[in-house]
């Protein structure tokens, strides 16, 4: 079992390191270990590296240097923008998201709701398009921030961010971006997009997990999320993780050079993986428009069948995919993006995501298309539901769940 | 790969792998079906009785693989048992006979139970004399 070929569909969750990348880490680990703060040559020869890394960060972006804060991860670089917008200006009390973002954007908005601070969650139509008026509307004298993501993990839709960041501009409201799922798929940057903050993750390119930036363009007002020393220009406090910047800058800089042919590539498999799909399996939708969208991400949804099952025997066959749905972390609602858009609860339950990477090969895409429709037909076999019966509508759902939550609670206490 | 993966044992790998009588039963004297997409699975199990007996169960299942297993379980352990027994199943004998589940995974087991109870009063519903074998047929 542990020797068989793994054929990798969730991208989007991670991605290997690039052997390049290794590589240049290194050297870190072995002779270059010194602290780059410290006042004698063998410490501080490392902060050259630090900048040469910080430079190719942010040409991946478009950036200056100068406007790149490193940070552990996606979600610390999400929590640090709206914390920073919100503490830069003490005056406004208000944010607008949308109800599709990461749940490192969600989550720290809740915690902000539960201490008085008020968020506006925007809502998307069926594909998963956000309205510009209403987000216009939405905003108020008292708003800090705007954070939209730039390309949703689960479906892949990509948020018109130029768009909105333009009427935060005219509207005096700081814009964030979070461009986790983007970077390396697309072209991205920062003066395109004409955001103040970005947030980036570097394992989702080819670099390590426990890495990522945050943007902050120049002259933007800034409150330091993690307090301590004068690191990143005092912007982020903790010694520097200088093998990690050192394989995120090798990373960023492998991602640019090799952007146009992967996407190209990438995309192809992709719609050739998603359009027999479609037309293989009977009673199977795309989840979100077909276009704008990256070109690495689909989101189908089997009817009559539940994801996890279907991952099960996929993981049986080595092949590696993620549900929209939330199940597998103990939560018992369907995925919040998917239901944002409209999607019935039988529906999001049966949605898979497939994120192909610079690994994925034709026959990978082959694998999954000689198996996958014969996984869904034995499914619907054992299922009770059909297009006669898509869910049994006879059945007291609220009692269910107050069941369920006493369950969960004796289970957690006992 | 979540730790549920994992956490699933052999005995329930076996029964989601090859599920022990899936099906509905054309003829079946008792039908339940329970749960709903927008709170987890659904299972349907239906029975055929003769003598106050349960003689067939057939299941078909909407969920995870534990939901799965948990329904071919259950119909496996009520196959033989009288009404009155079957009345008294509960979702401790599902857990018990697939070696544990998951946690987070216990309330599969317990929607086993419901729809096993449903078939039943869908049974004592249509027979209302379940103690009288040779109640006239339908």
């Amino acid at each position: 079992m542990s020797e068989r070929k793994i054929r990798y569909f969730d991208n989007n969750a991670t991605t290997p390191v690039a052997p390049e990348v290794v590589e240049a880490m290194l050297p870190f680990y072995t002779e270059l270990w010194g602290n780059p703060s410290s006042a004698y040559g063998f410490g501080h020869q490392v902060a050259g590296h630090i900048e040469a890394a910080r430079a190719k960060v942010a040409a991946l972006i478009g950036a200056e240097p100068r406007e790149v804060v490193f940070t552990s991860c996606g979600t610390e670089s999400n929590n640090t923008a709206i914390h920073s917008a919100l503490m830069a200006q003490p005056d406004k009390r208000h944010v607008v998201s949308t109800m599709v973002e990461h749940s490192a954007n969600l989550k720290y908005c809740e915690f902000l709701r539960q201490r008085g601070f008020e968020v506006t969650y925007l809502p998307v139509d069926g594909g998963g398009a956000l309205d510009l008026g209403r987000l216009e509307a939405a905003l108020r004298p008292d708003t800090a921030l705007v954070s939209v993501m730039l390309a949703n993990n689960e479906t892949g839709v990509l948020f018109p961010v130029a768009e909105v960041a333009a009427i935060c501009r005219r509207k005096g409201v700081l814009c964030h971006t979070d461009a986790v799922q983007a970077a390396g798929k697309i072209p991205v940057d920062v003066r395109q997009l004409g955001v103040d903050l970005l947030s980036l993750s570097a394992h989702k390119l080819h670099a390590p997990k426990g890495i990522g930036l945050l943007y902050v363009k120049r002259r933007t007002r800034f409150q330091p999320y993690l307090m301590g020393g004068h690191q990143e220009k005092g912007r982020r406090g903790g010694t520097e993780n200088v093998a990690y910047m050192v394989g995120f800058g090798r990373a960023a800089e492998l991602a640019l050079e090799r952007l146009a042919e992967s996407s190209r590539r990438i995309g192809a498999l992709r719609d050739r993986l998603e359009e027999t799909l479609l037309a293989a399996v009977p009673d199977t939708v795309r989840n979100g428009a077909k276009e704008p969208r990256l070109p690495n991400t689909s989101s189908l949804a089997f009817d009559f069948v539940e994801a996890e099952a279907v991952l099960m025997l996929l993981d049986q066959l080595g092949i590696c995919a993620s549900s929209g749905s939330a199940c597998t972390t103990g939560s018992l609602d369907p995925s919040h993006v998917l239901q944002a858009m409209g999607l019935s609860p039988m529906r999001a339950r049966g949605s898979l995501r497939f994120s192909l990477g610079s690994t994925t090969t034709e026959e990978d895409v082959d694998y999954l298309l000689a198996h996958l429709p014969g996984i869904i037909r034995r499914l619907r076999a054992i299922s009770p539901l059909c297009a006669a019966h898509p869910d049994n509508d006879r059945y007291d759902v609220a009692a269910a769940r107050a069941r369920q939550a006493k369950e969960l609670t004796s289970l957690a206490n006992g | 790969m979540s730790d549920i993966y994992t956490l699933y044992n052999e005995t329930v790998m076996d029964h989601f792998m090859n599920p022990r009588n899936l099906g509905d039963l054309a003829d079946a004297d008792g039908v339940g079906e329970v749960g709903a997409a927008a709170c987890g699975d659904i299972m349907k199990i239906s029975l055929k009785i003769k003598d106050g007996r349960i003689e067939d169960a057939r299941f078909k299942t909407f969920g995870c693989g534990s939901a799965i297993a948990s329904s071919s379980m259950a119909t496996e352990l009520i196959k033989g048992r009288s009404v009155q027994e079957a009345l008294h199943f509960s979702n401790q004998d599902v857990i018990q006979a697939l070696g544990g589940l998951p946690p987070v995974k216990i309330h599969c087991s317990v929607l086993a139970e419901e729809a096993i109870k449903a078939a039943l009063d869908d049974y004592l519903k249509r027979h209302p004399a379940p103690a009288a074998p040779a109640a006239q047929p339908t």
